[in-house]
């Protein structure tokens, strides 16, 4: 067994959660909702990406990019008109509302596409790699990683440069004090899951070319997302990157050692960052 | 004329009604203070005011416009800010962050920018990029105050902003109130502290229980009025 190989493949498996988590973890940090149909929309967008390719021929990369504004404006609409209603002090109209939708987008997909499980084809850059000395890495893995890098890094820029950033964090600080400000937090809200959903566009495009997906593969990618999340800690979105790589790297070796372990092994490292770490490995200061 | 006047405004929360028909005045220009003890109303008038709080569209006019029913945004970019009790800082963003956000809704050309803020308040600037609740209790004042200047407000509203500071801090923070009035700006001043009121105002309101109980010039009101206004008639009787 070749260590090395099997931790940069667990690392750039880790970017393809990370993708699957950083939609879900920009939406947690400004509005504190817990989006539980966020599996669901990925699975959604790469629908909507399969159609693109199926019925105008398009290329999968640039499909996407066409689903991208689609994609933001079903979150826009998503939020500001359902979600933000259920937006309080009580935690569980959010987790009702979105469980429920979690079910309607499944069953409608059910009905409009089949159970049969699809696949976006790219063509030969599936099978494409390069040799980096040692170890070899398959080019859509790579593409995969340094997508969610570039996600990451441009959703910091945002947050932390922009106009609309610093609109984010007031508004996740302060709703009332922020409205003083002009800032209308039904907006910004909306506007905040319509960028998840462009995020989540860019991780169905590697979902769709990179694996099998069928209407209710929603669920388990929503685990994957939730405990990168979780172990990178609660509103970073570096911690969200690293808690995606350690779960992949904890499943390659584990299905190293042995392949019925793959899975368990993500679950357990996830376990035991939890037991050392209750709030994750980057917290944020504040709550 | 009057800029901005309510009108029998009433508010409640729930059950609970603060304010009983509050009829106040602002000039163009200037300078009012609203003094009462805790629990009078003011900081309700200045919710009511700034939209936090909704109230019927007729009891608050703006330029004999109706606003009392319009939310905090559309107020703000009417033209008046507030500086809310309790400072209210965003703690993610640094003190240059806070201040930046203060024209989100507002973005008019006039004597107030970042540069003129830090001219105001120059402690500000040495400590632009901290977190903004990293700094004391004065100079986040400054911060509340200077947040709510880069609107160019056209009506300052200020909620206490002596509460809880040394009166030395106090004296450094209304310094800062002769150079916000020659801007031409309307202010007006909630103030626990009468003779800070009665030394900054044109005019005060002295309300007590959700009602004005006096009103006239600073110049022309006497310690003993004031002192009936505040604290109510000299004995209450037993229910």
């Amino acid at each position: 067994m070749n260590w090395l190989d099997t931790i940069l493949q667990g690392v750039l498996l880790g970017g393809l959660y990370a993708l699957f988590a950083a939609g879900l973890s920009l939406v947690f940090g400004i509005m504190r909702l817990v989006n539980l149909a966020h599996g669901d929309l990925i699975v959604l967008a790469a629908f909507l990406i399969l159609v693109l390719v199926t019925t105008l021929g398009l290329n999968p990369f640039i499909s996407a990019l066409v689903a991208m504004p689609l994609m933001f404006a079903i979150g826009w609409a998503l939020q500001y008109f359902l979600l933000n209603r259920t937006l309080g002090k009580d935690i569980l109209p959010p987790l009702l509302v979105t469980f429920g939708l979690s079910i309607v987008i499944q069953n409608g997909l059910l009905e409009g596409f089949s159970a049969d499980s699809r696949r976006v084809f790219a063509g030969s850059i599936e099978s494409a790699s390069v040799n980096l000395g040692p170890v070899t890495a398959g080019i859509m893995p790579l593409m995969t990683f340094f997508s969610a890098v570039a996600v990451i890094v441009g959703l910091n820029q945002l947050i932390y440069r922009t106009s609309v950033g610093r609109a984010f964090r007031a508004t996740s600080d302060d709703p009332v004090t922020a409205g003083l400000m002009g800032i209308r937090p039904q907006r910004i809200f909306a506007m905040a899951t319509g960028l998840a959903m462009v995020v989540v566009t860019i991780a169905a495009l590697y979902l769709g070319t990179r694996a099998n997906f069928d209407p209710t593969s929603g669920p388990s990618r929503l685990i994957y997302a939730f405990e990168a999340v979780i172990i990178g800690g609660l509103g970073s979105l570096w911690g969200t990157l690293a808690g995606g790589i350690i779960l992949g790297v904890a499943q390659t070796v584990g299905a190293a050692i042995n392949p019925e372990w793959q899975i368990l092994a993500g679950h357990l490292a996830f376990l035991g960052v939890l037991l050392f770490k209750p709030r994750g490995l980057f917290p944020r200061a504040v709550d | 004329m009057a800029l901005l006047e309510t009108r029998g405004l009433t508010a409640a929360y729930g059950d609970f009604q603060a304010l009983f028909g509050v009829d106040i005045t602002v000039g163009a220009g200037e300078t009012i203070a609203i003094i009462g003890a805790n629990g009078a109303g003011k900081t309700t008038l200045m919710r009511s005011i700034s939209g936090v709080l909704a109230n019927a569209t007729e009891s608050i006019l703006y330029r004999d416009e109706p606003i009392g029913a319009l939310p905090a945004p559309d107020i703000l970019a009417r033209g008046i800010a507030m500086v809310p009790e309790g400072r209210k800082l965003f703690p993610s963003l640094t003190v240059e962050e806070n201040l930046l956000i203060g024209n989100y809704g507002r973005k008019v050309v006039g004597p107030w920018t970042l540069e003129s803020i830090f001219a105001l308040f120059p402690i500000l600037k040495e400590r632009r990029s901290n977190p903004a609740t990293a700094l004391s209790g004065g100079q986040q004042q400054m911060v509340a105050i200077g947040r709510a200047l880069m609107s160019n407000p056209e009506v300052l509203l200020c909620d206490e902003i002596s509460l809880g500071l040394a009166p030395v801090v106090v004296r450094d923070i209304y310094a800062a109130f002769p150079r916000i009035r020659e801007t031409g700006a309307s202010i007006v001043i909630v103030e626990q502290d009468i003779a800070q009121a009665l030394n900054v105002a044109d005019r005060v309101y002295c309300m007590m229980e959700g009602r004005v109980t006096l009103t006239g010039r600073s110049t022309d009101l006497s310690r003993d009025d004031i002192h009936k206004a505040y604290f109510g008639t000299e004995h209450h009787e037993l229910a």
